[in-house]
């Protein structure tokens, strides 16, 4: 009974939280859509639209190109600190920690959007995306180093200090021992870099100014006709190809590694 | 605290080398902006005309212009509505309700039920606008049409209820993270004490107010502020409402974007940044207090 309850109370609330993704799964094949819900004829149409749209392939590789680079960067230098924080002990290790959780929370895109932007400008960055990439990495890597930092912490350093102790070279630990160890939890984080940085929308619609660099989170903002009308057909094939990996991603790392809250909450 | 090892496996040298990339990028892009923000702050600083190039000095002039905007105590006061319902009602209570309905309900309905909730928070920002500006819609929209069909009339909501629209949109972008923050810690919770409760016959009622809740009390806190301090900082609404109609929606995030780079004031909106920033670090210093008192 009360089993029951639950059950029907937890379709309820699903069903809202359901409602408003509908049009997500419905409209991009519609070969009439609008802003409302309906079943149609289902049709690819939409999708032709999209790769024929310079502009939103273009938004599609700059957001792969933007978000792969944060990636690429990001990981293996969140996971270096996050392995010295966890295993070295250096004087002020614990300040610096305080101080990077605190930062992290403080500095959001929000409060810093105005001072990066000068900061970019001063740099000679401002739509670049170098200067964008740099942004993103700055931003990310303390979540990042933290979630990493627990990861690392929850690895046992048996397995370092015995290879120590049989001679093996610092060195050596770091690439046979350390390294291939921490993988997963590289795989982890560099997901988590990619999908922020692929779904951020703030930081290029600030730095960035020409079309031709613009992602897609903002070249989706440019699709309307000349009279303004939004070509709602092309938004809506063009968001579900955009949502996709971001959904592919996330069930990989759920079904692979669980999702489990790491860093953040402990600190 | 973790214990200090007296032989570690990374001599500090090369931890320092480690650690360097990510201090000197934190340093650059997240540590410095922060401190210029104040500077920045105290000048004319303009994206065009000559206080583009030269910048006067200005002293506290902007901050004292703020304080005098309306513009800025209407801000503040959407602002305050907004982290209200949707972050403290929103988001904490439903997230804690979901949190404890999935607690009792395993298997598929709980993958689904969970993985629909998650969903909205992980589609990317500019997609969950555009699902809410279809599903809001006055003409077409899926809400009216369903209010259609119950004999309703259609509402204009982001004319008529421009507050709440947002609120409701954001409780349901965010509400996953505190459900899995919830359900994290009901898990902690030793089954024997809930098995102990049914035995005497507890109500459910019961059972959450006098079991789960003192016990999960200090998540509660933690995710409280942690939300408040996200949705205080959250920008998503610009790209449903773009503040509007008439500032009604004009949260603070959405006053500095449009003083900085549609007026151009570059130095006001940053002495705007700065006071988000001291609101952000109240915020966060009662987080890590919190944090720290969980840990000791």
């Amino acid at each position: 009974m009360k089993r029951a309850l639950s059950v029907v109370a937890l379709l309820l609330i699903a069903a809202l939280f359901a409602l408003p993704i509908l049009w997500l799964v419905t409209a991009p094949f519609n070969p009439k859509p609008t802003l409302g819900l309906q079943l149609a004829k289902p049709t690819l149409r939409n999708f032709e639209g999209v790769f024929r749209n310079p502009t939103a392939v273009r938004g599609l590789r700059n957001s792969l190109l933007q978000a792969a680079a944060a990636m690429l960067i990001a990981t293996p230098v969140a996971t270096m600190a996050a392995y010295a924080f966890s295993r070295a002990s250096f004087p002020g290790q614990h300040t610096i920690l305080y101080f990077l959780i605190l930062l992290s929370s403080v500095v959001s895109g929000v409060s810093a959007m105005v001072p990066l932007y000068v900061l970019m400008q001063t740099l000679g960055l401002i739509d670049k995306h170098v200067g964008l990439v740099m942004v993103y990495v700055g931003g990310l890597l303390p979540t990042n180093m933290f979630i990493m930092k627990d990861f690392v912490d929850s690895i046992p350093r048996a397995y370092e200090e015995a290879a120590l102790v049989d001679g093996s070279t610092p060195r050596q630990v770091l690439l046979n021992i350390a390294f291939p160890l921490c993988r997963p939890g590289m795989a982890v984080i560099a997901v988590l870099i990619f999908v922020s940085t692929w779904s951020n929308f703030l930081m290029p619609f600030i730095l960035l100014r020409s079309a031709s660099k613009a992602p897609a989170s903002v070249a989706i903002y440019t699709f309307f006709n000349e009279v303004g009308i939004p070509l709602i057909g092309l938004i809506a094939a063009y968001s579900f190809i955009y949502t996709l990996p971001v959904v592919v991603l996330y069930l990989i790392v759920n079904r692979k590694f669980g999702f489990r809250f790491y860093g953040g909450i402990k600190g | 605290m973790r214990m200090q090892y007296d032989n570690p496996i990374l001599s500090r040298r090369a931890a320092a080398v480690f650690a360097l990339p990510t201090l000197v990028f934190i340093g650059v892009f997240l540590a410095f902006p922060a401190l210029w923000a104040i500077y920045i702050g105290l000048t004319n600083l303009r994206l065009t005309g000559i206080s583009a190039i030269q910048p006067r000095f200005v002293g506290f002039a902007n901050f004292v212009s703020i304080l005098r905007d309306s513009f800025f105590h209407n801000s503040l006061r959407i602002t305050a509505q907004f982290v209200l319902g949707s972050a403290l009602i929103g988001q904490l209570l439903l997230g804690l309700l979901l949190a404890v309905l999935l607690y009792n309900v395993k298997g598929p309905i709980n993958d689904i039920v969970s993985s629909i909730v998650i969903l909205a928070w992980i589609i990317p920002e500019v997609v969950v606008a555009y699902l809410w500006v279809a599903f809001l819609d006055y003409d077409f929209g899926l809400l009216n049409a369903t209010r259609n069909l119950l004999g309703m009339p259609a509402v204009n909501w982001f004319f008529s209820h421009p507050v709440l629209s947002i609120i409701i949109f954001n409780t349901w972008r965010g509400t996953a993270f505190s459900m899995l923050l919830m359900g994290a810690a009901l898990q902690t919770i030793p089954p024997s004490f809930l098995e102990t409760a049914d035995v005497i016959g507890a109500s459910e009622w019961r059972k959450f107010r006098d079991i789960m809740l003192p016990l999960i009390r200090p998540h509660i806190i933690t995710n409280a502020v942690l939300i408040t301090i996200w949705t205080f900082n959250v920008f998503g609404p610009f790209l449903l409402t773009g503040g509007g109609p008439a500032f009604a929606t004009d949260l603070v995030s959405i006053y500095t974007y449009r003083n900085a780079f549609k007026y151009f004031k570059l130095g006001y909106g940053s002495a705007i940044s700065t006071i988000i920033l001291a609101i952000n670090l109240i915020l966060a210093s009662v987080y890590m207090k919190l944090a720290r008192r969980g840990r000791a």
